[in-house]
């Protein structure tokens, strides 16, 4: 059995659902993100897990115990809040102490605890600091100290980063998972960043209107994501509007814009679809040879690489090129693109425009 | 950033002449040497502050006056906190209709709220006691309790309270250790406003009192509308001194600004 | 039934309803109630309920007189307190923070203190051998002393003094949620100062103009103690007039009557006036 179990974990309000059906399981030590735009679901599955929501149905199994009999204070889980919520009139080290003044352990070994939390956060030079007097990256540090020193089985983090200065959030990312890995807590994050995720998760759980829509690690949900919101969400895409012709086992083919294109073999019938291809895929070539033409419309220079929008007979395209130090084609010249064919997602058709 | 020109400086300064003026007029006039309300002053003289100590009626009534803005502060404070956390807080039908309710002292007229306590406590045979000050005194002045300590409550980032739950505090624990320190601000400030606003009330105590429990502001009153020697003046300077004395401490650990106007920034 | 989530709020606020309901509540229904009642010199406080006192009071012209000018007092009192008030509160928002934590506590602190003393100063000020009269004479703008107590203009002039912090703060308070740079931007675009102050901060201080004015309206309205002070026996407002009632001719049902009136026209003026402020400023307020 694995470590945590959510079980078909539902969330009726009034007027709307907020989480429907809802299943993963999580193995020891695992880092699970939950990923999706807001109002998803993500932050009520959370507060669930947490305690401070009750499910309309559904459970959740921690280790064998059944979570919904216990109550908020007693479960025992490490909660990282968005705003940190640090206690503001207790110093660092009393805030990190907390937890385990209501657990009842004693002095000697609580300092000594604390201390050990501090290091892990490599903030042991700032114990009697107060909130106000820190700034907003020390005092997500505290916050996960605080959590992490009562030796949770699960750790539950609501969107930890997202009030942090973009240079200050890819540091934390990487200390984050540091210190997760240190500590061998299972870990379930919740976030609107897709790059942040993916960065840190061992597998992702992409949401949507309170629906898991896909599970997988980071690279898999990426490469082949099941629906154009995925595709859409987790980096950049260019999603055409295409008509499935035909498909073999092998290959398939379709009708975009008119242009016949080949993809990959796809499980779908004949009819409309979304085509689904990376700016990463599309390279730019010098040579005509069975290749598109293409007029670059626009680019952004972006450092390690440029991002090109170019007008071509399939449609509007964009493509990102690594800097390899050299001229890059101007707006207003004409190039060739080209990809492989199987790097072509073929997807159901969806309402959403690209 | 725009700053103030010559013109707008002016004005400033007559507005500080006219703020300022009244009381400046009253603290001369009390160092008068003669027998009659002149200002300015011919003379400096504390003849008529030794005159206070000759006059007991001021000094108890400036000691009621402490005694009942203690007390009914203290009382006030008390049923306005757990009232603020029941309004702040939770959701429930009837929310709007209460804030409103212990709101209106400041809406209804106070020679209204005179007569109606005077017609209470006739009735109950409360009238002219200290109880009877007490509890009238803390109608009006739950009002600024209530807005100061709702302000902090309001306030309050309620996922801090989670976080000690989720740490293993119990309700209790968590409202003593976490909610309390943290809108002690707003009931300290509610607290002393409240004093403040006791210490100072004429109108409704005008109807409420009797010659053993009168307060300062009613002796005060009684005495100018009766005699003109510079007696009150004096009396008045006292006054203002403690006054400004106390605002000088507030503004020093809490802001004046803060606690008329509550948290705006 | 009540399910336990719901009983909690009530309890908390248990304590504080019980003493508004004992307290205020009863009182002003009970002296509703005895406005009702007749009066007689030897008889005292009747037990009957007629409109007699009503009739009374809504039928002299001494009792309009009365209303009239307590109105009329309250109305001027406002509008120098607009005047006067919202430009200071501008001016003190511009200023460096530590003249203006200087100037607030000069413009804030009176209302510390206890408004005899403060009016205590007027009458002195105001009096035929005050101040403002001897520095007239000796300046040779006037000849004889200009008569200040006991008159309606004197009791403008103090109830301004008394009420200007309550507008100050209320217009302090529509301000603060102002974007400073919207200022400096109209700047930039060649706007005056006083074009600056006339067409973009003064609509963004409106709300906090008009709720100001309200308070200063009721409260001047309401006013007891300067009024008493400066107008005397022979300057007469409402409230005075019921103090007089009860606690001089101790004919409490007439006083009760006159009461509940003040309170009830407060009360129309103050309904209307938000009716107002929220049809136009309906969408200032989030």
């Amino acid at each position: 059995m694995s470590f945590l179990e959510i079980k078909a974990l539902t969330k009726r309000f009034s007027e709307t659902t907020a989480v429907e059906d809802f299943s993963l399981t999580v193995e020891r030590g695992e880092f699970v993100s939950l990923l999706g735009p807001s109002g998803c679901g993500k932050t009520t599955t959370l507060q669930m897990i947490a305690g401070f929501e009750q499910p309309t149905s559904g459970s959740i199994i921690l280790h064998g115990r059944n979570l919904a009999k216990i109550p908020a204070r007693k479960r025992g889980l490490g909660i990282v809040f968005q705003t940190y919520a640090l206690f503001p009139h207790m110093t660092v080290e009393q805030n990190v102490a907390f937890g385990l003044e209501m657990r009842g352990i004693a002095e000697p070994d609580r300092k000594q605890k604390v201390a050990a939390a501090l290091d892990l956060v490599k903030l042991s030079h700032l114990a009697k600091r107060l909130p106000k007097a820190m700034s907003g990256g020390q005092r997500q540090r505290v916050a996960l100290a605080r959590a992490l020193v009562i030796e949770p089985e699960l750790l539950l983090l609501d969107e930890p980063l997202s009030n942090l200065d973009a240079k200050l959030r890819e540091e934390m990312q990487l200390e984050l998972r540091r210190i997760q890995q240190e500590a061998g807590v299972t870990t379930l994050l919740v976030t609107h960043d897709q790059s942040e995720a993916m960065a840190l998760s061992d597998r992702i759980a992409v949401m949507q209107s309170g629906r898991l829509m896909q599970l997988g690690t980071p690279f898999d949900t990426y490469e082949t994501p099941k629906s154009t919101f995925i595709s859409n969400f987790l980096g950049k895409t260019n999603c055409l509007h295409a008509r499935l012709v035909s498909t073999t086992g092998t290959a398939s083919t379709l009708m975009i814009n008119g242009i016949e294109v080949s993809g990959p073999s796809v499980n779908l019938l004949p009819g409309d679809v979304m085509a689904s291809l990376r700016p990463e895929r599309i390279d730019i070539v010098e040579s005509s040879e069975g290749n598109t033409e293409a007029k670059v419309l626009e680019r952004i220079f972006l450092g390690d690489q440029w991002l090109f929008r170019l007008e071509t007979k399939l449609g509007e395209l964009l493509v990102v090129r690594r800097n390899r130090g050299r001229r890059e084609a101007e707006p207003g010249e004409n190039v060739f693109i080209v990809w492989q064919p199987e790097h072509l997602q073929i997807l159901p058709a969806s309402r959403e425009t690209s | 950033m725009i700053r103030n020109g010559r013109y707008s400086l002016l004005f400033n300064a007559l507005f500080t002449l006219f703020m300022a003026g009244p009381l400046v007029v009253v603290i001369g006039v009390s160092f008068t040497p003669t027998g009659y309300l002149e200002f300015p002053p011919s003379g400096l003289s504390l003849r008529w502050f030794a005159a206070i100590l000759d006059n007991p009626d001021f000094i108890d009534a400036a000691w009621v006056s402490l005694k009942l803005g203690i007390a009914s502060a203290t009382v006030s404070t008390i049923v306005a906190v757990p009232a603020a956390l029941a309004i702040g807080r939770e959701k429930f039908s009837g929310r709007e209709a209460l804030q409103a309710l212990f709101l209106s002292p400041l809406t209804v007229p106070t020679v209204v709220l005179g007569i109606a306590f005077l017609r209470l406590l006739s009735v109950l045979e409360l009238n002219g006691t200290f109880v009877g000050l007490v509890l009238c005194h803390a109608i009006i002045i739950t009002p600024f309790v209530l807005r100061l300590v709702l302000s902090s409550v309001v306030g309050m980032d309620r996922s801090i309270e989670k976080a000690a739950i989720s740490l293993g505090a119990s309700n209790w624990t968590v409202f003593r250790r976490i909610t309390m320190p943290l809108i002690m601000p707003g009931i300290v400030g509610g607290w002393v406003l409240a004093f403040i606003t006791s210490f100072d009330e004429l109108t409704v105590t005008v109807f409420i009192v009797n010659p053993s429990t009168t307060t300062l502001p009613v002796r005060l009153f009684s005495h100018i509308t009766q005699t003109t020697d510079p007696l009150i003046a004096s009396v008045s300077t006292v006054v203002i001194l403690f006054t400004v004395a106390l605002m000088l401490l507030i503004n020093r650990f809490y802001g004046l600004d803060r606690l008329l106007m509550g948290e705006t920034k | 039934m009540k399910s336990p989530q719901n009983m909690k709020p009530w309890l908390l606020s248990g304590p504080a309803f019980v003493l508004f309901l004992v307290l205020l509540l009863i009182p002003l229904v009970m002296t509703f109630m005895l406005s009702f009642n007749s009066f007689s010199f030897y008889g005292g406080i009747e037990d009957v309920y007629t409109f007699g006192n009503y009739i009374e009071v809504l039928g002299d012209s001494y009792f309009y007189e009365i209303f009239l000018r307590t109105f009329l007092i309250a109305l001027i009192t406002t509008v120098f307190c607009v005047l006067l008030g919202v430009p200071e509160a501008y001016i003190l928002l511009r200023m460096r923070p530590l003249a203006r934590s200087i100037m607030l506590l000069v413009v804030l602190g009176p209302l510390l203190i206890s408004v005899v003393v403060r009016t205590l100063g007027w009458a002195i000020l105001l009096g035929n051998n005050g101040v403002i009269n001897e520095l007239l004479q000796s300046l040779g703008l006037i000849t004889s002393p200009v008569k200040m107590l006991y008159t309606p203009g004197g009791i403008v002039v103090a109830l301004v003094h008394v009420m200007i912090p309550f507008m100050i703060i209320a217009v302090w308070a529509a301000l603060q949620r102002r974007d400073p740079s919207a200022e400096q931007a109209a700047e930039s675009l060649g706007a005056s100062p006083v074009k600056v102050f006339t067409r973009i901060v003064l609509p963004q201080a409106m709300p906090g103009i008009l709720s100001g004015s309200l308070i200063v309206f009721s409260l001047s309205a309401s006013a007891f103690a300067t009024p008493a002070i400066l107008g005397g026996r022979r300057v007469k407002v409402v409230s005075t007039t019921v103090y007089d009632e009860f606690l001089n001719t101790l004919n409490w049902p007439l006083g009760a009557a006159i009461a509940v009136l003040l309170l009830a026209s407060v009360l129309v003026i103050m309904l209307s006036w938000n009716r107002l402020i929220e049809k136009r400023y309906a969408g200032v307020f989030e």
